[in-house]
């Protein structure tokens, strides 16, 4: 920014090593935070919160998770909506099975149940490499679908297939206005968001990064890959898990296996390319654009005062959206984090770049 | 590589053990059985057919593409509007000059400004071709579901009903879209074996600086390779098309594809054939044998269990290159 670190001097590790180690980078991730949960819930419109805030935290969440596993340890998957899916389902049941059992401990359980299948959907990848494991991701995908949409005790026999989610009870206290939900996930999105930040940091995200770069010289200098990879599909399903367990419960309310299929995959990938790989700050600049730009495309029309049916939309969003992926791909392939940072770098010298 | 070896010859026999097992179960009987190898090879057939595609792009320029899927879609759509307003002839070949333009300009919009980028990056742009070509191509030739006539036979026919009491049934059309994905296959081996572009192409695929030094063009290697794949998807989408009527979802036999060039190897054009061959076999037998005792359904994701199973024992499918780690 137009500020710069001068006078801000490191005099023990603790304040070297801390998350924001610049004065006014701190203040401004507080004044945000303070913003999203002091003013936001009051000022946003109905629609904002629906249409754009939650789905946004949530997916963002998600995000997060699905970076830790491409970004961050380099392992290419294609089955992260079916993670997201075990993680509603698991909730659902919990729920469902154990009415006593509060809404957060079921949703950190459903997180567990997702990191289960992930690690052992993730087993193929210690010998599987590259765009072979991304197929085989697939094959999660579509098991996985294929299980809660034919076996009926996950549905718990629902004649349509479709469930719904109990009332958002925590702690005696019913979340059901917009703002309220709005809170719940924005919370759960920034608590997540610094355990995902601080993991990356330490050892374990530099196991996974070293893997990422190269397995072979990371297993020669003495990382597990085993342990590398695991871990990495273990944590990076745990938060799609506990997305699709708020995706479900807080944004759908009622949803069948659809809701799940593997565009809610591509659709992840998408956010993770396009907001950067191997950055927090990325999950979220993905996933606003992501839900942003449909939404805008969906309006365009109407602001110009041009009618057209609603399948002739459904196309050009489709034909915007893939051209406009391509131009990010071209623009900046390091995703929106690497355009955030470029543009901090050179405001720290402007106006007087030299 | 002994042992590699062993395995294979191994997954084989299990493979065969497993597709012969509802007859040693005494479940089926023999003609019955036979119809439904049958039916799995000449859909295997098609399958290898939009794996093809794939393998020619990635094989030439690393590209992992997805759009092949959309492209068998639009080419098809191309095709059957292009048909109401002239003869099949003036159509098809309208309908490869668009084929050269797409590829033309894939590689003149996409591929040439990402030269150099990671196989992640070109795949996610592949994605985004796919979706501006399901779009582009529904919005210029509309969203219905065509029926595409090119003379093929409708009518099944038995065959061997001396031989069996009753004979075996066989689709005319699926024995004909097989000889035609037959003679694709023989016609781009020629090409990639036997001409100097041909030659170009392998030169490229082996070592893209290598052949850039020694005077290979390398983007029109690119446009060439794109416009075969294009013209690849053209024949998948005729022959699909008129088996299921050119709707959009033809796109979803990418999907289909997915498995055949995992389990074939990524760089092997011999490996999509035999790959799609033993997953349409593994598909319909396991549908038919397998699938009433699951629930149904499992079509969706018994080829990619088989060839997740398969990459266990060799991780880089069947005639994939096999790759050497070096620090």
């Amino acid at each position: 920014m137009i500020y710069r670190e001068t006078g801000q001097y490191k005099t023990t590790y603790a304040s070297d090593q801390q998350l924001f180690p610049i004065l006014q980078d701190r203040v401004f991730v507080l004044a945000l935070l303070a913003f999203a949960f002091g003013v936001v819930p009051f000022i946003a419109s109905e629609y904002l919160f629906r249409a754009i805030l939650i789905p946004f935290l949530i997916l963002s969440l998600a995000a997060i998770g699905l970076n830790i596993l491409v970004g961050y340890c380099g392992q290419v998957s294609l089955g992260s909506g079916a993670f997201m899916a075990v993680g509603a389902y698991a909730a659902y049941n919990l729920a469902l099975r154990i009415p006593d059992l509060n809404l957060i401990i079921v949703f950190l359980l459903a997180g567990a149940f997702s990191m289960l299948a992930g690690v052992i959907f993730g087993i193929p990848s210690l010998r599987i490499k590259g765009f072979y494991l991304a197929v085989a991701t697939l094959a999660a995908q579509f098991f996985i679908d294929w299980l809660f949409g034919h076996v009926a005790w996950f549905t718990n026999n629902a004649a349509s297939g479709s469930v719904s989610a109990p009332p958002l009870v925590i702690f005696g206290r019913l979340f059901d206005s917009p703002a309220e939900k709005y809170l719940l996930v924005l919370g759960f999105a920034c608590t997540f968001a610094l355990v995902a930040r601080n993991l990356t940091r330490g050892a374990i995200g530099r196991s996974w990064m070293a893997t990422r770069d190269m397995d072979v010289a990371a297993e020669v200098i003495g990382i597990p890959p085993l342990r590398a990879k695991l871990s990495a599909f273990a944590v990076s399903s745990f938060f799609i898990g506990v997305a699709g367990a708020l995706w479900a419960f807080v944004y759908l309310e009622a949803w069948e296996v659809l809701a799940f299929d593997v565009n809610r995959s591509f659709q992840l990938l998408f956010m993770v390319i396009i907001g950067g790989l191997g950055s927090i700050l990325g999950s979220f600049l993905g996933a606003a654009f992501i839900v942003i730009l449909p939404l805008m495309l969906n309006q365009l029309p109407g602001w110009f005062g041009i009618p057209l049916s609603t399948a002739t939309i459904a196309h050009i969003e489709s034909i915007v959206f893939g051209s406009l992926i391509v131009f990010f791909l071209i623009a900046e392939p390091h995703g929106l984090a690497r355009l955030w940072a470029v543009g901090k770098e050179k405001l720290r010298l402007w106006p007087f770049p030299h | 590589m002994m042992a590699n070896r062993n395995l294979t010859i191994a997954f084989f026999a299990l493979m065969a053990f497993a597709a012969i097992s509802p007859m040693a179960i005494g479940k089926a009987a023999f003609p019955q059985w036979l119809e439904v190898v049958l039916g799995g090879l000449m859909s295997g057939v098609l399958y290898s057919l939009v794996a093809l595609g794939l393998v020619l792009i990635f094989k030439a320029s690393g590209v992992f593409n997805f759009a092949q899927g959309s492209m068998v879609l639009f080419a098809a759509l191309s095709l059957v509007r292009l048909m109401e307003k002239m003869p099949l002839v003036a159509a098809l070949a309208l309908t490869v000059a668009i084929m050269v333009v797409l590829a033309l300009l894939v590689e003149r919009l996409v591929l040439r400004p990402l030269v150099n980028q990671e196989g992640i990056v070109l795949f996610m742009a592949t994605l985004g071709i796919a979706y501006f070509l399901d779009g582009f191509g529904q919005i210029l030739w509309g969203s219905d579901i065509y029926t595409l006539h090119v003379g093929m036979p409708k009518e099944p026919k038995i065959l061997l009903d001396n031989v069996f009491e009753g004979g075996i049934l066989v689709s005319m059309e699926d024995v004909i879209a097989a000889l035609l994905s037959a003679l694709m296959v023989v016609a781009l081996w020629l090409f990639f074996q036997k001409t100097g572009t041909g030659r170009a192409l392998r030169a490229v695929a082996d070592d893209h600086q290598a052949a850039q030094s020694i005077g290979i063009p390398l983007h029109r290697i690119w446009v060439i390779v794109w416009t075969v794949a294009g013209l690849v998807a053209l024949v998948a989408g005729v022959i699909w098309g008129s088996k299921l009527g050119v709707q959009f979802s033809l796109q979803l036999i990418a999907l289909k594809a997915l498995p055949v060039v995992i389990l074939g190897g990524f760089t092997s054009i011999p490996g999509a054939i035999i790959g799609g061959l033993i997953i349409g076999v593994g598909e319909k037998v396991s549908e038919v044998y397998l699938g009433p005792m699951l629930g149904g359904g499992i079509e969706n994701w018994f080829a990619y269990a088989l060839a997740l199973v398969f990459l266990l024992f060799r991780p880089e499918g069947l005639f994939g290159e096999i790759r050497i780690d070096r620090v």
